[in-house]
């Protein structure tokens, strides 16, 4: 058992300094926030480190973090970006972290172009899928990703349903929506 | 033109059929729900597939966002249908963990009792369409007989057989019931009369009683069955580090010999419940094998489950014994519109299929900002591409039914 600042600190030591954007180890589940550009190599020292063995990729999703709801937006904490969170553990030391990366909303602030982030799929062959749904639902790119195709909705469907300014389309190959 | 052939069998090898691209499924039996395969083949043998799946895709984290947690559990049901309970289960503690809820030790006890006996019905269903899949019709109707009288019981419980809802954040919705007329099924196979009236646990006992010395022909119809033996062992071998690569869990992770079950190894919020009980986690490979079985091959994936059920049998014993004793209250006051904090949480249960997660993020309000029920099936589905590769397309079947998937949990 590791626990999460200790962690954090074996990261920091093997990456670049800016590797590490953020961090908070009060949460209910601590978490440390990596940069899209060094999430692989992260993944690789946490699953491969003697001292830490992460051989479990638990599971990947993507947030989209807008409050479209504007009496909610009031208390609403984050600014608009989305992030991938990646839940990890270890079958021979039982400990977990919890990983996240943080991406703008759309690449280079044009609506519709989705942001990327590199593959983890190297890393841990479970990461395929995951990335695929995180593409399908959420609207994250992953680049190097083999595959990296719609998996729960249709191969023609429009928008990525989990974002929150999704629209809901009002018709689907003739079958109507609402 | 004539050819000499200096040996006849090389014709048998020599002959190149066009590679056929087949469609096995969505509405095939043995692809266990509305699963298709896409198979390029060549001749009898299957060079690669390629699941495709979300036919059965119903937005469950897109809902999940406009609905309150206790809300949600409903759907959480339609997930696994084949083990509600333990679905109910983990998206209950997930909330519990969010807001640092304790139970009484009532409400945790009935938890252990429900979710082991939805851990029995849902094995049974997978053990007898396993058999269904390799052409054995007798064991899928005597499990489904067994499970029918669990269903009944879970009908007295909660008014369900299915999508029981029963689980919340809080406890759980009903107290047992004290009087029962026997389940049907179980009063025509122990030779009572119908209208025989018990407590709920005396039927459960008796029916745990009625079941524990079935386990043994099961054995015998499946698991020690030549036939069987020589369509599971050795058959779709998954090798340890493949497992782990692919987030493989449940029966299909111990099957390659890896010694993980989150009831033992899981967060505290998860093993507390089973503190103080007894039991092994079985794990290949076994002594009970056949000769031509390999740790990591169907015959070991399906091996793991029957000796789950023997360990459920166990665990609900304990825990009958322990509600007759337990304190407090079988659920805690938990308004409807509880507020979630500005936090989030991710925890995974074992549910018959393997670790089932949820991760909840919560932003002051009672719905929650982000809903995501992460799938045990879903990564044990994706080993079904490099696992049958090679295979002859009557394995198929084989290998995918030893992985026991359920398209609603895949597909959400």
């Amino acid at each position: 058992m590791t626990n999460a600042s200790d962690i954090h600190d074996a990261l920091a030591e093997t990456l670049d300094n800016e590797a590490i954007t953020g961090s908070n180890f009060e949460a209910t589940d601590p978490w440390i926030e990596v940069a899209p550009g060094s999430i692989v190599a992260a993944c690789e020292f946490l699953r491969d480190d003697p001292g830490l063995l992460f051989d479990h990729l638990n599971n990947l999703c993507g947030v989209d973090y807008l409050q479209p709801d504007p009496k909610k937006a009031k208390t609403f904490e984050h600014k608009p970006h989305v992030e991938v969170v990646y839940h990890l553990s270890s079958f021979v030391l039982k400990h977990r972290i919890t990983l996240k990366v943080c991406l703008p909303r759309w690449a280079d602030d044009v609506e519709g172009d989705i942001p990327a982030c590199p593959s983890v799929s190297g890393v841990w062959a479970a990461a395929d899928w995951h990335e695929r749904e995180a593409y399908d639902l959420v609207g994250i790119r992953f680049t190097a990703h083999p595959n990296l195709r719609r998996i729960l909705c249709p191969e023609d469907w429009d928008g990525h349903p989990l974002r929150k300014d999704y629209e809901f389309p009002l018709e689907y190959h003739g079958i109507r929506g609402q | 033109m004539t050819t000499e052939l200096q040996d006849p069998r090389i014709v048998e090898y020599d002959v190149r059929t066009d590679e056929m691209l087949v469609n096995m499924g969505p509405q095939h039996p043995s692809t266990h729900g509305v699963l298709r395969l896409l198979l390029r083949t060549d001749g009898e043998i299957v060079n690669e597939v390629t699941p495709h799946l979300g036919y059965l895709h119903r937005c469950a984290e897109k809902i999940g966002e406009n609905l309150t947690t206790p809300q949600w559990i409903p759907y959480t049901d339609r997930m696994d249908y084949l083990a509600g309970m333990n679905m109910n289960l983990g998206l209950a503690l997930t909330v519990e963990k969010l807001l640092k809820i304790e139970l009484p030790e009532k409400a945790q006890v009935l938890r252990v009792l429900i979710a082991e006996l939805g851990r029995i019905a849902s094995h049974l269903v997978g053990m007898g369409a396993y058999g269904l899949d390799l052409g054995s019709f007798s064991p899928f109707l005597w499990a489904f007989r067994e499970r029918e009288i669990i269903l009944d019981l879970f009908e007295e419980v909660c008014g369900a057989r299915l999508t029981y809802s029963y689980i919340t954040p809080g406890g759980v919705t009903h107290d047992l019931p004290v009087e029962i007329h026997l389940p049907p099924g179980l009063a025509s196979l122990t030779g009572q009369p119908a209208d025989t009236t018990v407590s709920w646990t005396e039927a459960l006992l008796q029916f745990l009683n009625w079941l524990e010395p079935r386990i043994e022909e099961y054995h015998t119809l499946l698991t020690r069955n030549q036939i069987f033996i020589k369509r599971t062992a050795g058959l779709g071998i998954l090798s340890p580090e493949m497992a782990k690569s692919y987030g493989c869990t449940g029966p299909v992770l111990r099957g390659s010999g890896i010694d993980w079950d989150l009831r033992r190894d899981g967060e505290q919020i998860y093993t507390k419940m089973y503190e103080g009980y007894e039991f092994e986690i079985p794990v290949a490979p076994f002594d009970a094998a056949p000769p031509e079985a390999v740790c990591g091959d169907n015959w070991c994936r399906f091996y793991v489950r029957m000796m789950e059920v023997v360990q459920s049998i166990g665990l609900v014993r304990q825990a009958i014994g322990k509600y007759a004793t337990a304190e407090g209250e079988y659920r805690e006051t938990f308004k409807m519109a509880t507020k979630l904090p500005v936090d989030e949480c991710y925890l995974e249960t074992e549910c018959p299929r393997g670790q089932m997660g949820f991760y909840l993020v919560g932003d002051g309000s009672s719905e929650p900002f982000r809903a995501r029920a992460k799938s045990s099936c879903f990564c044990n589905l994706a080993v079904t591409g490099p696992l049958s590769q090679g295979f002859l397309l009557a394995d198929i079947p084989a290998v995918v039914g030893s992985l026991d998937v359920v398209m609603g949990e895949i597909d959400r």
